[in-house]
């Protein structure tokens, strides 16, 4: 029998970006609210400080930031005739654990989608046709416009502390910033970030191709900053150590630095840590929550917490893997199409050039993680789909995140892996190199969904999730596009040597590798119940006092890095509650 | 933009930086090395490797990252001990992995991890398995093997030609990385000493502050390493 806790009138699980910032909104309306977070509490201070932040090897390299799979994993297929195997030691993704959630050790790359990408199943059959679209893609339109969601994008760069230039302000072009961007109401808070050595000679050789290089948007304070929230940054001081650290510096946009401060002086809103969510308790008609159990790690029991409006803001994975266990949306079945919990995951295709300078002097140790300049001439409303025969588009960017030289140690072609040549080559190229990387869409596909594991189970006796997922040619195909595109930009620069590195057709998906942290889909927002698990406000079609944020939310995954969007829904997501759902709950659409 | 309250007036401000150059210039003559240096490796008590264990680490490191030539190598690096002191720690014993069955070790390796066995295991199982296969080849174990055999048979191990189970096929993979992770990690976990291998390629460690050098292009950084204790090199 588990302990019943006193009612509230909201229960966030996760306290990362979207739960600081429903809870702060709804806090406003004079709620009664408690966030439950599975992990522990942690600040800049003393949990960020100087020097210990500064250490590769623990938070670099064995990841102690991050969920780690002996809490909390998945099994992962390529195929469905394939038996799915855990996740057993973080590679490809890293979840986040604790207060502040992957917003305390992600990079600050905050970007809008394009226009297009909210609905690209329009925009491809307007234009191209319905022909062009591969049998197996689930190509969808959000239910919710850019021009809907602009005021809250700009909200949430506000609160964030984004660094930027503008391009594109209500339609009129600005020199320097992406003439390709969506319009913006008004120009970043705060001045671009200054761009390291790589940004700037990839920025000089774009532009002499005609391209059109412009600051990398990124969630690091290029100056003083105080937001609505009376939140303030100090300015970044490049000390290039930023994904999968805590800021020591209050200087990357973080639930820590723009929300969590001034959210716990509220005396209305609590939050536990140490509290794992297990699933959402549902009511006798099925069609609202009761609250959510939790599992309370110092007392060792399941805890019953009651609420009236249940908010599903931890991550992506675990979002999706608390609404399968909790029987919220039918399971999606890739064999028939039915079903909408667990469809239309998605993920991100990437690729990238190495080029060798042995003259020159990068200092890579000098960085953060948004730092450089970027390209959008060949993101997703640049390209022809018809004529080079895929769907999507990718920006480009250099600029150096680290030089931590565990993991960033590029090293030219022959290099000896080890021994005598391996040495030479790490003092003749450390710090002599640079990289441009190429970021792109990916599509949501009928067999690239997740459902619950037959086998494996977690440390409560839960099923894990399972992952089907493999790559497709659709994307693989963009993937090549770019590389041809980047080549003879990175040829252009004339380095001693390059090294290009971009999947091509028959890539198996790799857990092992890092590739990234943009996990997506699982509970798409549809116009309707029968295509997905939230409507346009995400709120479940299932059970009406069920919100569920974060890129799972995603219809399919953009170009750019989630954040900017996840964010922008959140704050899209807490008007809908405050300006039309409190006042008479019910299902908004 | 106006000046918020309290800033400095210019003129306090470049009073306020001579003042802070002319400590940062004694501190950093003033500052030692680490006092009490450690034992020779050859003395060092491991807290996981058995004595023979220890013999192969040793040889093993010493010819993935050589003393010869220009730089340090493993041993002056102290890797040996930092690799003890991982696999004796909650590293070795994979405690932040999901380690339940059932388990399949000869999975698609692009599945990942999948062997029922922690880091330190594979260790110990693969280093027995390595050395009877160096007793085949080459009639020794491989600390007592010529550089040259080792290298060889290192490349043998690398190359996937040395038979292994499933549930170690990975210890090469393992000790490499764990090997250069021990050659550039902070000095705080028993490797990287005094900073050589920073020093050597020119990484500045801990210092983690380079506002004016985002704008500084092709110069190169004076400044050598610190590290999370303190030191400076």
């Amino acid at each position: 029998m588990a302990r019943e806790e006193q009612k509230k009138d909201v229960v966030i699980v996760g306290l990362g970006w979207t739960g600081s910032i429903l809870g702060m909104e709804l806090a406003q309306e004079g709620l009664d609210i408690v966030a439950l977070e599975r992990g522990p509490d942690q600040d800049t201070v003393p949990d960020f400080k100087y020097p210990n932040m500064i250490d590769e090897l623990r938070y670099g390299v064995r990841t102690k930031l991050m969920q780690q799979p002996s809490q909390q994993t998945l099994t992962i297929r390529r195929t469905l005739d394939e038996t799915a195997l855990p996740y057993r030691k973080l590679g490809s993704f890293l979840p986040g654990n604790g207060v502040g959630g992957a917003g305390t050790h992600w990079n600050g790359l905050n970007w809008r989608p394009q226009e297009v990408e909210l609905k690209l199943r329009s925009y491809v059959t307007e234009n191209w046709g319905e022909d062009i679209i591969p049998e197996d893609m689930l190509l969808g339109d959000y239910p919710v416009t850019y021009d809907e969601l602009e005021p809250h994008f700009d909200r949430f760069e506000y609160v964030a502390g984004i660094s930027g230039q503008a391009g594109n302000l209500n339609g009129r072009t600005v020199a320097g910033g992406n003439p390709f961007e969506g319009w913006r109401s008004r120009d970043f808070p705060m001045p671009p970030m200054q761009a390291t050595w790589d940004g700037t000679k990839f920025g000089e050789a774009a532009a002499a191709m005609g391209y059109h290089p412009f600051p990398a948007p990124a969630g690091i304070a290029s100056t003083a900053y105080v937001n609505e929230y009376g939140m303030q940054m100090g300015p970044c001081n490049f000390c290039g150590f930023c994904e999968r650290f805590g800021c020591y510096q209050y200087s990357k946009s973080s639930p820590q630095t723009a929300i969590l401060d001034a959210l716990k002086r509220q005396p209305n809103f609590s939050y536990r840590t140490h509290s794992e969510v297990l699933r959402v308790e549902m009511a006798e008609d099925g069609k609202t929550a009761r609250g959510v159990t939790y599992f309370d790690e110092e007392a060792q029991e399941e805890v019953f917490q009651p609420a009236d409006i249940v908010i599903l803001a931890s991550y992506q994975l675990n979002n999706a893997h608390l609404l399968l266990l909790s029987g919220i949306g039918e399971p999606y079945n890739p064999s028939t199409g039915e079903g909408v919990t667990g469809k239309s995951y998605a993920y991100q295709m990437n690729g990238g050039i190495s080029l060798f300078f042995k003259d020159e002097h990068f200092n890579p140790f000098v960085g953060h993680g948004a730092n450089g300049m970027a390209l959008d001439d060949f993101g997703m409303n640049n390209i022809d789909f018809g004529t080079e025969g895929f769907i999507g588009g990718a920006y480009w960017r250099a600029g150096t995140f680290n030089g931590q030289p565990i993991r960033s140690m590029r090293l030219p072609g022959g290099t000896p892996g080890w021994g005598a040549g391996w040495k030479a080559g790490i003092k003749e190229w450390y710090g002599h190199s640079m990289s441009m990387g190429s970021h792109g869409s990916h599509m949501a596909y009928r067999h690239n969904y997740v459902d619950l594991d037959p086998t494996y189970k977690d440390r409560h006796g839960r099923p894990l999730m399972r992952l089907t997922f493999n790559w497709h040619d659709n994307d693989l195909r963009m993937n090549q596009f770019m590389k041809e595109k980047m080549e003879p930009l990175a040829a252009s620069m004339n380095p001693d040597s390059m090294g290009v590195g971009f999947k091509g057709p028959g890539a198996q998906y790799d857990v092992r590798p890092y590739q990234t942290t943009h996990n997506t889909g699982g509970y798409i927002m549809s116009e309707n119940p029968q295509e997905g698990v939230v409507n346009r406000y995400c709120q479940t079609w299932d059970a009406h006092n069920v919100f569920v944020t974060g890129a799972g939310n995603f219809v399919q995954n953009t170009q750019y890095n989630p954040t900017g969007l996840v964010g922008g829904l959140a704050y899209w997501t807490a008007e809908a509650i405050r300006t039309q759902y409190l006042s008479n709950p019910r299902p908004l659409v | 933009m106006n000046e918020p309250p309290g800033y400095p007036s210019r003129r306090s401000f470049l009073k306020a930086t001579a003042a802070g150059f002319a400590l940062t210039g004694i501190a950093a003559s003033a500052q030692a090395q680490t006092a009490e240096p450690p034992p020779p490796l050859e003395e060092y008590e491991p807290e996981y490797f058995t004595a023979e264990e220890w013999a192969f680490i040793m040889a093993a490191t010493a010819r993935l990252i050589p003393s010869e030539g220009d730089g340090p190598g493993a041993l002056e690096c102290r890797v040996p001990v930092f690799i003890d002191r991982q696999l004796a720690g909650d590293y070795g014993s994979a405690d932040d992995w999901y380690m339940v069955g059932p388990h399949v070790p000869d999975a698609d390796p692009q599945l990942g991890w999948q062997t029922p066995l922690d880091p330190a295991q594979v260790y110990r199982e693969g280093i027995m398995a390595f050395d009877i296969w160096c007793e085949q080849q080459h009639g020794a174990n491989f600390a007592a093997l010529t550089p040259e055999q080792q290298d060889a048979a290192l490349v043998s191990l690398q190359e996937g030609e040395v038979a292994l189970q499933p549930e170690i096929r990975d210890f090469f993979n393992l000790l490499l990385a764990n090997t250069k992770e021990g050659y550039f990690a902070d000095p705080i976990y028993g490797g990287n000493y005094g900073m050589q291998s920073w020093v050597y390629i020119g990484f500045p460690g801990a210092r983690a502050a380079f506002r004016e050098w985002a704008g500084r292009h092709n110069e190169p950084y004076p400044l050598g390493p610190v590290s999370i204790s303190g030191e400076r090199a």
